[in-house]
């Protein structure tokens, strides 16, 4: 029991800092460039990605113990995928009828969640790596806080890029690039941490 | 049909990574060698070709409602080809692109193109539409690879050339490992973008003076 435990911190220090799931691990690029102009948008987009990436995560699991059972592991792509885009719809109608404000903040990026990677490879990663029920939860749950933290980050970084003066052929993405690539060398200082 | 116009689009003006600045996560993620930017290349190209025809010739009998759930089970039906076939016969490649290769069904290249331009034009024009992305994307990969490649490891062509070690052209001990490395991938990304908006921008206005003389 003890030795899960560990595993379990382990998986939680690794999807949150030292293999973050944008600045080392690359998944989910489109929205972490594409939404990050604004503090409370890219706060917005994290809590929504932690949300579906968690449950997604679960579901994912429950789906491969399936296709495992009819001898079916290599649909798992096509199945996740389809997994993937009803969960998002589902919680999006789930949080119009329900949460009606929260839906409010979240609008426009929850549609985007089924085309993010990081949803995706998080539940390749789970079948790949043999995680039990748990511990896919925690690695959901844990790969999209790391996917909120990065982008928040990012964009509190980003305001400030906006409006510095830079030669004319990097304005806009290139110098905004480059700006992720320092965020990324900050957290290449987490890699190879371990308590124990 | 213009060929030439849709074969210009893809490589430049509308280059879907250098412009459109779609499908980042692969760019970024796998270009640390010859080897990975090419097979990846060809993978994503296959599967624009094939998914852009097929949902080109159905395009209408799928209902409008429900294109994109359309869309991505026919891509991600040729993602799971394409992944398996490498798995069977080029399994270094498969290890080394590793999950990348089922992360092609929410590249958004294949989808945006699907809905941009399959999703309204004929077979045959969305299957060299199809061609022409691919090329731009794997042009764009490569670009991205040989400076990484050359810059991190000090090598040309890993994978690939003298017997998979590539041509050592850094001497060993002097390459910037960081370049091979994620904060490599922005970088590198954030230079070559930079240097194909000054090359558009200068030929842009090349043409504009010579248009006033």
């Amino acid at each position: 029991m003890n030795e899960y435990v560990q595993t379990l911190i382990g998986i939680l220090l690794a999807a949150i800092l030292s293999e973050n799931f944008i600045l080392v691990k690359f998944y989910g690029i489109c929205p972490f460039m594409g939404v990050s102009k604004k503090i409370d948008t890219a706060l917005g987009m994290g809590m929504a990605v932690t949300f579906v990436m968690g449950i997604a995560s679960a579901a994912t699991w429950a789906i491969y113990r399936l296709l495992v059972l009819l001898h079916l592991e290599f649909m798992q792509t096509v199945a996740f995928i389809l997994v993937i885009a009803s969960i998002v719809q589902v919680v999006e109608m789930f949080l119009k009828k329900a949460v009606s404000a929260l839906y409010k903040a979240l609008g426009i990026f929850l549609p985007l969640i089924t085309t993010n990677c990081a949803v995706l490879g998080v539940a390749l990663l789970n079948v790949q790596k043999g995680y039990d029920f748990l511990l896919s939860v925690v690695n959901g749950v844990c790969g999209g806080l790391g996917f909120t933290v990065a982008i928040v980050l990012f964009a509190s970084l980003r305001e400030r890029v906006e409006k510095s003066d830079c030669p004319e052929c990097f304005k806009g993405m290139p110098i905004t690039l480059v700006a992720a690539g320092l965020l990324a060398l900050a957290f290449m200082g987490f890699s190879g941490l371990k308590l124990f | 049909m213009n060929f030439k116009k849709q074969f210009s689009e893809g490589l430049l003006s509308k280059n879907p990574v250098l412009v459109q600045l779609l499908g980042l996560c692969s760019v970024l993620a796998i270009t640390t060698s010859l080897f990975n930017g090419i097979g990846m290349g060809l993978s994503v190209t296959v599967i624009l070709i094939c998914s852009n025809v097929l949902i080109s010739a159905l395009r209408k009998v799928i209902p409008s409602q429900i294109r994109i759930a359309a869309y991505i089970v026919i891509i991600a039906s040729f993602v799971t080809i394409v992944d398996l076939v490498l798995q069977a016969f080029i399994p270094d490649l498969s290890e080394s692109l590793g999950v990348f290769i089922p992360l092609i069904v929410v590249n958004c290249i294949v989808l945006g193109r699907a809905e941009a331009f399959a999703s309204k034009n004929g077979v045959l024009a969305s299957a060299v539409d199809g061609l022409c992305q691919g090329i731009g994307y794997t042009v764009a990969l490569v670009i991205m690879c040989v400076i990484r490649e050359l810059l991190g490891s000090g090598t040309f062509g890993g994978g690939i050339l003298n017997n998979g070690e590539g041509i050592r052209i850094i001497p060993e001990g002097y390459p910037a490992m960081q370049m091979v490395m994620p904060v490599g991938g922005f970088l590198t990304l954030g230079f070559v973008i930079a240097g194909f908006q000054w090359y558009t921008r200068h030929s842009r206005n090349k043409k504009q003076k010579e248009a006033a003389k």
